[in-house]
């Protein structure tokens, strides 16, 4: 059972004084120690009072990530600030094998920011934790002037652990791996896209932000030993596949037939002009494993997400020279190489 | 997804590819004219499914590629002075002037926005009324229509404060000058199917019969392109050069009467500046004098200053299917998406950025030498 109801909890401050964010609540003075004690530990209930906090790590080895989330809308089908803040930083750990353990809160407000705006991001923060079973024990509160920010930044630091001794990084790689995508892809960036330019889409699009902890470790514990993991956030699957075969020096064959993808969300990439394998995720990753080891993840990550799937293979070295290549099989049997994508998505005029 | 899968069916595409083959005797040059195309037959790796027979050489269809250096300039200034909220389609904020892109003037404090219709324009000047709004319209006669009825909806609201700088360009006077060329190489056109759905098929007939060339309205599709790319090798190898539209699920023979109407209220055709070919006469549309008032170069008076165009970019080369992008020496080298040095390699339908972005794989070895 849920420690955090959000239906039933209003907000503990006392909204008819303090309905805004203002310079005070940054200041160091009272207003800042009741922002700290009403709100944020009434939800973050493993924060310890001190300026830092002191954990228990049997293991030997400690994964660390830290990561700064500004996204614009705050809240987004699917999500907001806060459970991406979470979300964000277990699946970093995640993707080194590690379980998230605690993490570190930090704020920037921008002052005139509803209050009641911050404690939803609080609670669906502390939603977030609690499924996937972190704890945020320490943090910081900083305030900026009206127009010097963006409603909220969050930074996010985590320290998970290793309960294994496998390397899961890009150079373990090996020619004959299968490529393994645990889900359908692009309706975090397509979601948020949606919110951000006011876009009517047919058929909601909702982010598919989530912790991606658990098949991973599931996998672990079955045995397998992944030789890189990956979630495809900024710049989708291709970002990551052409990162991962620069790295390893390889070329990875994919299949775009094999990749889902929402009916809503190809129907938005079809109207902007975007490539869906392009688009941020914040709830799937790829999986590189030994190709016997196939069958076994697989069923792990579908047991998971049932549209996880093989879309790939690594075939060794690259042919062009010297750098790593990704080449797609287009549906009707052609072949091109999957880029990156360059800068900012920028939806096409025609 | 309806009238989407059945035009990127594997069989149906495999169906075209072998009917071509089967009707090529002897090499074939085609052009598609517009850049959706482009796009779509590297996307989808098209060229190395064909005969080696056949080349494929990619138009002057991409919008954000023929705009020129002079109006990319102009909204450069116009986009920098504090009391505009300049608006754009997405793609335009990368497209180089002669020192600098939109994106570079809104990182430097410009208030530039990217717009998914130049309706949205309208409903930001009305409700900033205190700022002058501008959208850069550009584009062939298929943006033409929505921007028409973007002025004609300010006029109606009696706006003041919105203004269209327009670069608009038609499809027919650049396919004359690309045949016009004696060093051209193309043979027979993809005909733009979009365009085509506004402005119907009657303007082509004349163009086929004068240039003997055939002229295939083709829809964005593999399958559209490969069935446009079999007929139009079939009227190349039985001698005939006649327009025809397999598109017709899109296009009929007029077009769209009522955005044929609205842009006639509002345009009026004019010489228009080609980037990298020149100009061209009755190329362009420009705001007729009943909509004069709505004119971002008569309302802010510009100095005019020194255009710089990169004289290593042979983009004008490109799009006259003289010339393909790895030809060029700068092809990738001190030319990419990242660092643009011409127009073709900034939209995604720019030939470069889609050699670039798709570099396709199986290039076959008669276009490199």
């Amino acid at each position: 059972m849920s420690k955090i109801n959000p239906e039933n909890m209003t907000c503990p401050l006392p909204l008819s004084d303090y309905p805004y964010v203002t310079m005070a609540h940054g200041s160091g003075g009272r207003m800042m120690q009741q922002l700290i004690d009403k709100m944020f530990c009434a939800i973050f209930t493993d924060v310890q009072p001190n300026d830092c906090a002191i954990v228990n790590i049997p293991q030997e080895h400690i994964a660390m990530t830290t990561d700064s989330f500004v996204v614009n809308p705050l809240f987004f089908p699917g999500g907001n600030i806060g459970s991406l803040a979470i979300n964000g930083t277990v699946n970093d750990l995640a993707m080194g094998g590690a379980r998230a353990k605690y993490i570190s809160a930090s704020f920037i407000l921008e002052e005139g920011l509803a209050m009641e705006t911050l404690w939803q991001v609080v609670q669906a923060m502390g939603y977030a934790a609690e499924v996937a079973g972190v704890a945020i024990v320490t943090g910081d509160t900083k305030v900026v002037e009206r127009g010097k920010g963006d409603g909220i930044y969050i930074n996010t630091t985590g320290i998970g652990v290793l309960e294994h001794k496998h390397t899961i990084a890009p150079n373990k790689v090996k020619a004959g791996d299968v490529v393994i995508l645990s889900g359908d892809i692009g309706r975090h960036g397509i979601a948020v896209m949606a919110g951000r330019e006011g876009l009517s889409l047919s058929g909601a699009v909702k982010s598919d932000c989530a912790p991606l902890a658990e098949p991973v470790l599931d996998m672990l514990q079955a045995g397998i030993a992944p030789h890189c993991l990956r979630d495809a956030t900024r710049g989708g699957v291709a970002a990551v596949l052409n990162e991962i075969a620069t790295a390893a020096q390889l070329q990875i064959n994919i299949s775009e037939t094999a990749i889902p993808v929402n009916e809503a969300v190809r129907g938005a990439c079809e109207i902007l002009g975007l490539d869906p394998l392009h688009i941020a995720n914040e709830g799937c990753f790829i999986a590189f494993v030994a190709a016997k080891d196939q069958n076994k993840a697989l069923q792990i990550m579908q047991k998971h997400n049932q549209q996880a799937v093989v879309i790939g293979t690594v075939i060794g070295t690259a042919t062009s020279g010297n750098d790593g290549m990704v080449i797609l099989e287009t549906p009707i049997g052609g072949t091109r190489i999957l880029d990156m994508p360059v800068g900012e998505i920028l939806p096409r005029i025609c | 997804m309806k009238y989407l899968d059945e035009y990127r069916d594997a069989e149906t595409a495999q169906k075209y590819i072998a009917a071509i083959s089967d009707i090529t005797t002897k090499p074939w040059t085609i052009m598609e004219i517009c850049g959706g195309q482009t796009h779509a037959i590297i996307r989808y790796g098209i060229q190395e499914l064909l005969p080696d027979a056949i080349t494929l050489v990619h138009g002057p269809g991409c919008p954000v590629c023929v705009t020129p250096i002079e109006k990319i300039d102009k909204a450069l200034d116009i986009a920098a002075l504090s009391n505009v909220i300049f608006c754009s389609f997405g793609d335009m904020l990368r497209v180089p002037g002669s020192d600098k892109d939109l994106l570079s003037v809104r990182a430097t404090g410009g208030d530039v926005r990217i717009v998914y219709s130049p309706l949205d324009a309208v409903q930001i000047a009305k409700d900033n009324p205190d700022k002058e709004v501008v959208f850069f319209a550009i584009g062939f006669e298929t943006t033409a229509p929505a921007n028409a009825m973007a002025v004609h909806m300010a006029s109606e609201m009696g706006l003041e404060n919105f203004s269209l700088l327009v670069s608009h360009v038609l499809v027919p006077p650049a396919m004359e000058t690309i045949l016009s060329n004696p060093d051209s190489k193309v043979q027979g056109f993809l005909a733009a199917g979009h365009v085509c759905a506004v402005m119907g098929t009657q303007a082509y007939e004349p163009i086929a019969v004068k240039y003997k060339t055939p002229i295939v309205v083709t829809g964005f599709e593999p399958v559209d392109i490969l069935q446009g790319i079999y007929m139009c090798i079939k009227q190349l190898e039985n001698e005939q050069a006649k327009v025809e539209n397999p598109y017709a699920r899109v296009v009929s023979e007029r077009g769209n009467a009522h955005a044929q109407e609205l842009t006639s209220q509002v345009f009026q055709v004019t010489p228009r500046q080609w980037r990298g070919i020149g100009e061209i006469p009755e190329s362009g549309w420009s705001l007729n004098k009943n909509y004069a008032n709505f004119d971002a170069e008569l309302r802010f008076d510009m100095a005019e200053c020194e255009h710089k165009e990169c004289s290593d970019c042979i983009s004008g080369e490109i799009i006259q299917g003289l010339k393909k992008p790895i030809n060029c020496p700068q092809f990738g080298k001190n030319c990419t998406p990242d660092h643009p040095l011409g127009a073709p390699m900034v939209s995604t339908e720019g030939a470069c950025a889609a050699y670039y972005r798709y570099k396709i794989s199986g290039i076959k070895k008669s276009e490199v030498a």
